[in-house]
């Protein structure tokens, strides 16, 4: 067993290559599902009433007190538990696990988003808040034309590190047969015995992927603060 | 959950050879094992990379940021599964190759992950180490060094006690991480909560009350060190004036 670059170059690089929009299908659905979800999360965890926020409060705990691998495994064996061989013949679709990979992720990351959205929420300017009632806008009129776009800007940072996190976490998508760029290696490496060539190919499909989003992360977060820049170029 | 079987499923929770009671409290013991093993290695390795990051030499500032942004850059997973098939056999070579392990030596998967997840949190810890030293007013180095101290004492009586009070928020999240990132060496075959959530559910097929029990499990283990850290937070700050 040795390190074989010419094998890893010309077999396992691109089959990789190959699985990277799985990972990326997997990153995106999920991207998107759970922030759209953090968005009531963060609402109801914020609210008076206990109805809204002790469920919010509990969900978010469960999100991010127990491990991803865990939910992983009790959407995909739990879920498969759950439905009848009847609905499985009616889905077919269903038989996939990347739909329940996607499942696991969005809601976690409604779970971490969430809470990264109630801080920003809280951390929006009270007087914006109070000029916008002022000027006699509804409470939902004000939360989604000033608290909600002030907050999604204040959290932008903390987001981008989430959505760099939840790339890495698509990786596990792997362990509920998802052919995703480590589950092409993990294949590659069973059935071959090569460790290095396909474990060390992954590694680098992987610092590409962290690479290029981080660049398009920093894009998004410019051009939503295009107004500020000239600001923060005048203070400093 | 709410089926008529949910009685006698945790009576199945029992102790001994007819329940999973005790696998999964071995388990749980495990997991704490684990992590504790792994965060201590973890913080050695990060104080040297936190050194490393905020020396003066420039080759060892590259060597700390490889270390620190390839780890970061890479799924836990993965790195768990690199250092378990190829890092141990590697080591298991060189080290029957010098001479000092015989033919049959085989590294556990229990030390593969101690050892693995020691290096991972080593990166992530080195970040938060190095906020705690660069949060120090620079004044104080300065006027440690004015009176003469040298280094190892200067960290020992300056810098150490004040980067652990600063960087304790931090710690408490990264041991947070590190008891989830735990459940990720099952996957190499080393025996933890979750694997005995999956023995347990396996073998009677109640995935969602065996996994439940096991996301529980460790829902209970990040409760009790939340609760922890909040004390030694409190303990750390008591000489401090809250603003």
């Amino acid at each position: 067993m040795i390190f074989d670059i010419p094998y890893m170059v010309t077999i396992v690089l691109p089959a990789l290559l190959y699985a990277v929009p799985t990972s990326l299908l997997l990153l995106a659905s999920s991207a998107i599902i759970g922030n759209i979800l953090a968005v009531p999360v963060a609402a109801a965890r914020l609210s008076r009433n206990p109805l809204l926020w002790m469920p919010a409060y509990v969900f978010i705990l469960l999100m991010r007190g127990t491990p991803l691998l865990v939910q992983i495994y009790l959407v995909y064996y739990g879920l498969g538990q759950a439905l009848t061989p009847e609905i499985m013949r009616e889905f077919p679709f269903l038989r996939d696990g990347i739909w329940y990979a996607i499942f696991a992720l969005s809601i976690n990351t409604a779970g971490y988003s969430g809470e990264i959205l109630r801080g920003a929420i809280l951390a929006v300017p009270h007087g914006e808040i109070e000029a916008a009632r002022a000027f006699g806008m509804s409470r939902w009129v004000v939360f989604h034309r000033v608290t909600l776009p002030r907050a999604i800007r204040i959290c932008l940072p903390a987001m981008s590190s989430e959505m760099i996190l939840l790339l890495k976490a698509t990786a596990l998508a792997s362990t509920v047969t998802v052919y995703e760029v480590l589950g092409v290696a993990q294949a590659i490496r069973i059935e071959t015995y090569r460790v290095y060539d396909t474990l060390i190919g992954a590694a680098i499909v992987y610092i590409a992927m962290v690479f290029l989003l981080t660049r398009v992360l920093n894009r998004i977060e410019r051009y939503l603060n295009k107004d500020r820049q000239a600001m923060s170029a005048q203070a400093a | 959950m709410a089926s008529k079987s949910d009685h006698s499923l945790w009576l199945d929770m029992a102790w001994g050879a007819e329940g999973w009671g005790d696998e999964f409290a071995y388990g749980l013991a495990l997991t704490v094992q684990i992590s504790l093993a792994g965060y201590a290695i973890g913080l050695a390795l990060g104080l040297l990379g936190a050194f490393a990051k905020l020396s003066g030499r420039p080759w060892l500032r590259f060597i700390g940021d490889s270390y620190t942004t390839t780890i970061r850059a890479l799924p836990e997973l993965l790195l768990i599964l690199l250092f378990y098939y190829a890092g141990t056999s590697a080591l298991e070579k060189l080290l029957v190759h010098a001479g000092v392990a015989s033919e049959d030596l085989q590294i556990s998967p229990f030390v593969a992950a101690i050892a693995s997840l020691g290096l991972i949190y080593g990166a992530y810890l080195a970040d938060v180490l190095r906020g705690g030293i660069q949060a120090i007013p620079p004044g104080q180095i300065e006027a440690a060094r004015a009176y003469g101290m040298h280094a190892p004492l200067r960290f020992r009586r300056i810098v150490f006690p004040q980067m652990i009070r600063y960087a304790i928020p931090g710690m408490g999240n990264q041991w947070l991480n590190i008891t989830k990132d735990s459940a990720l060496v099952s996957v190499i075959g080393a025996y933890e909560l979750l694997s005995a959530g999956r023995g347990a559910a396996t073998f009677t097929k109640e995935y969602i009350f065996y996994y439940s029990v096991t996301a529980l499990g460790f829902l209970g283990l990040t409760i009790v060190s939340m609760v922890v850290f909040v004390r030694i937070e409190r303990r750390a700050n008591r000489g401090v004036r809250r603003a």
